[in-house]
């Protein structure tokens, strides 16, 4: 009977042996990540920075060289026209305008009666208006979000199991998140709400995969009395390697669709979510289960430098 | 776990059935849904702005008016409580928070305190039995100082946000709006939605009007082109345009208050052909108005809508009716929002539109086609990884994967929770996390048989083992949704919604239902081997 097998079985790989390689990589990306963060910065969407989105359709395919100049012509600083979807879409970017929340609402109306007047027949389809007060709560919100769900799963996996795998799998998070942030800086993807989903998201599905790979190491814990912490730490991974590769695989097919025809909205999540969701596998590998074995050498295995001298014992 | 009592297949079955009854008038063409019960047919999921098209707005009462307003009808009441107590003064001035008045002589201060401490109003904790003065009186020398305590402002506010969204709710409703949804949000916040309205244009003007309308008399004896106004009066522009004069001298006491009109139309006058807002007062406000035109025969009288004078006719007689005629510079469109505007009252304060998010309705169109056409691909491709790599038991997840959909659709419909654009997302995302059960049950199930398990061992000890690494797993999710659930705003609260949802619903779906699946397949082929 033929079977789909993405991972052959009893595969025996010293994922430990890559250990300092892994590591020493990701912390190359994420640092790289945060500086990419403060330079070029993240290019805030209207959630967080404030500002005007509207999405036209015209009747004929868009002029974008007379629509410019004519909104530039409106004296609302700088303009940024993109075309998506078809050629009769367009996205009118505005940033913040000058004085308070009433001042984006007014702008947002100029622009739509601006398109009405100079290409009669506009649809106009989307309108996003926010104020600096919004946009200045959605931000704190959503990294209010960020942090807390940080620190709830920190709690979770410190109650679940011991605190080394606690501080594992948040160390971990904070490694993934940071790539993930660096992924918005260097695409220039709009960091707004929708981005702090993806986030969450890829946070949970992260901690998720952690805690199957966790499960079956405090498992494989009880089982296998002395087998040395890396031995088992690898059985582990190995045991579980087709699941977390099937996982993947399956939740990379669910997202796929999000990310071919989301919409402008949905499909910069998408993206994102197929990036998150390597991130998180790989992390689980090559960072979560080297941190546990270098926080639990000692402790986790209680006497281990004489047990890792006897020969391991495979099942 | 293997074993399942008669009752309880009989409640699994049933649940899947009842979810699949309870979300099909979603599916349910507008004619079929007719003939069938109300309460039936209106289990449905209730799509979000972002799908259905429509406006969100989000409005800001201007406390600092609310304060002012309070602050201000606290230096009247203060200048006639002294008036009244015989305290002479030489200044009373308002300050952010309450007044300071100068005292002429410090030997009336025991006076003064006690006529200022009679503008106090019982505030809070009415219902606790007795509350406490909204005002502190202090004295320092001959100058006293009267505060608003914090818990009356706050009561102000609650006041004004309250009455606020009973005005803009009568304002909404007059535009002929279908289900808005108006509320309040943080302390001095209203959510307004409007389904269906692709230019909240006429709305954002409405609202944005405060339409305090006032009938007061011209000060005839001052020239506004002096920019002077005599104490008691100010100097206000008009809106006549070009038909009378660009600013009026009118005094500042209120002789009519625009809350005393009962009814307010727009029409055209049938001699002038002109667009005209024709107004009728309330009994008291007839009698007031019959009282004021009787002795001001042959002065001009302003009606003043925010500070803006709209007409200032001669009374040529006494209006004894309670009946009116605005005859202003109007537009059918501007007559028309007027008699909405008074018929629906003032707003205690200004209010601003601070975030605007609209959608057109096809765009929800595409949204929905795109959205739904994405869970259909997302499903097919994860179905067919499941069975290329599990065979039987892959299908079996599959079918619970498709349960999993329809009592997803069902819970939304029953809550009748909002489904988003994000919303669908998370209902994608779902299928991927939920078949994350099957492949650890299946997984685990074959390593068991490698071990040399039999097949009613290794499926027992599948299920249970795997068991907890997927609470544990479904649980940090859930707890990030909840946190994005608080945090969120709008449409991604939708992504939180639906994906809690799934995930719940896949604890009972990928793990009970599936293990019925199996076990009566186990039960029928009694197989030497799992196919898996």
């Amino acid at each position: 009977m033929f079977r789909l097998r993405l991972v052959p079985d009893n595969t025996k790989i010293p994922f430990m042996n890559g250990r300092f390689a892994g590591l020493i990589m990701s912390a190359f990306l994420s640092i790289a990540s945060i500086i990419l963060f403060f330079h070029p910065g993240l290019n805030y969407g209207i959630d967080f920075r404030g500002g005007i989105v509207i999405e036209a359709r015209t009747p004929q395919a868009t002029d974008f060289a007379s629509l410019r100049h004519t909104l530039t012509g409106l004296g609302m600083g700088q303009v940024a026209l993109q075309e998506f979807g078809s050629n009769q879409d367009v996205l009118i970017r505005l940033e913040r305008q000058p004085g308070d929340d009433a001042a984006q609402q007014a702008a947002a109306d100029k622009v739509r009666a601006t398109l009405a007047a100079s290409i009669p027949g506009t649809q106009v389809r989307r309108v996003e208006a926010v104020g600096a007060s919004v946009s200045g709560e959605l931000f704190t919100n959503g990294m209010l979000a960020l942090g807390l769900a940080m620190v709830a799963m920190l709690l979770y996996i410190w109650f679940r199991f011991e605190w080394q795998f606690g501080l594992g799998a948040v160390v971990t998070l904070l490694l993934d998140i940071t790539k993930i942030v660096g992924f918005y800086a260097i695409t220039g993807l709009q960091f707004n709400l929708v981005a702090v989903a993806a986030i969450l998201t890829i946070m949970g599905y992260s901690i998720n995969d952690k805690v199957v790979v966790y499960d079956r190491m405090r498992e494989n814990l009880r089982v296998y009395k002395k087998m040395p912490l890396r031995d088992l730490i690898d059985l582990s991974i190995n045991e579980t390697l087709n699941r977390t590769v099937g996982t993947s695989m399956c939740t990379f097919l669910s997202v796929i669709p999000l990310a071919l025809f989301g919409g402008e909205a949905l499909q910069d999540f998408g993206i994102v979510l197929l990036l998150g969701v390597f991130i998180a596998t790989t992390s689980s590998i090559f960072i979560a289960a080297p941190i546990l074995l270098f926080l639990g050498e000692n402790r986790l295995r209680r006497g281990a430098p004489e047990t890792a001298a006897t020969p391991a014992t495979t099942p | 776990m293997l074993y399942f009592s008669r009752w309880k297949i009989y409640m699994i079955v049933a649940t899947c059935v009842a979810g699949f009854i309870v979300m099909l008038p979603n599916f349910l063409g507008r004619e079929t849904l007719a003939s069938l019960p109300g309460w039936y047919a209106n289990s449905r999921v209730a799509l979000g702005l972002d799908l259905r098209g429509g406006s969100h707005l989000l409005l800001e009462v201007d406390m600092a008016t609310v304060i002012r307003d309070r602050v201000e009808g606290l230096v009247d009441g203060a200048r006639q409580q002294l008036r009244t107590a015989n305290v002479g003064y030489t200044a009373i001035t308002p300050g952010d928070r309450g007044l300071t008045v100068q005292l002429r002589d410090t030997a009336q201060t025991d006076d003064a305190v006690k006529a200022l401490r009679g503008l106090a109003n019982p505030v809070g904790g009415v219902a606790m039995g007795g509350g406490q003065p909204d005002i502190t009186v202090s004295t320092n020398g001959n100058t006293l100082t009267v505060t608003l305590s914090e818990v009356a402002l706050r009561d102000r506010a609650t006041q004004a946000i309250e009455q606020s969204i009973e005005i803009v709710r009568r304002r909404i409703d007059e535009t002929g709006v279908n289900e808005p949804t108006i509320a309040r949000q943080g302390a001095d916040r209203i959510l307004v939605q409007l389904p269906g309205v692709e230019d909240p244009d006429r709305v954002k003007r409405l609202l944005g009007t405060t339409a305090k309308m006032t009938f007061r008399l011209v000060d005839t004896n001052a020239d506004p082109s002096t920019g002077r106004a005599p104490p008691g009066s100010e100097i206000l522009p008009s809106t006549e345009g070009g038909r009378g004069q660009t600013a009026y001298v009118i005094r500042k006491k209120v002789e009519v208050d625009g809350a005393t009109l009962k009814n307010a139309t727009a029409s055209t006058n049938s001699q002038s052909g002109e667009w005209v807002v024709n107004f009728e007062f309330n009994s008291a406000g007839a009698n007031r108005f019959a009282e004021i035109t009787k002795v001001n025969v042959g002065r001009p009288f302003a009606i003043v809508l925010d500070n803006k004078v709209i007409s200032a006719p001669v009374i040529r007689e006494p209006i004894t009716g309670g009946r009116g005629q605005i005859s202003g510079n109007f537009s059918a469109a501007t007559a028309n929002d007027l008699a909405v505007l008074l018929r629906a009252g003032a707003l205690p304060a200004p209010l601003k539109v601070i975030e605007e998010r609209t959608v057109g309705p096809d765009l929800g169109a595409d949204s929905i086609r795109a959205g739904l056409t994405a869970v259909a691909v997302g499903f097919a491709l994860v179905c067919v990884y499941m069975i290329a790599s599990y065979g039987l038991f892959g299908a079996f997840a599959c079918f619970a994967l498709l349960i999993n959909i329809v009592l997803t659709l069902a819970t939304l419909s029953m809550l009748q929770a909002t489904l988003t654009l994000p919303g669908i997302a998370g209902v994608l995302l779902t299928l991927g996390l939920a078949v994350d059960a099957n492949i650890l049950i299946n997984e685990r199930i074959r390593e068991e048989t490698k071990k040399g398990r039999g097949v009613y061992a290794s499926m027992e000890a599948g299920f249970s083992r795997a068991y907890s690494t997927i609470v544990d797993s479904n649980l940090t999710t859930a707890i990030k949704m909840a946190l994005l659930f608080i945090f969120g705003t709008g449409t991604i609260k939708g992504f939180a919604v639906t994906i809690t949802l799934g995930i719940l619903i896949s604890m009972f779906t990928a793990t009970v239902l599936v293990r019925l699946m199996m076990v009566t397949w186990l039960r029928q082929t009694r197989p030497a081997a799992l196919p898996v």
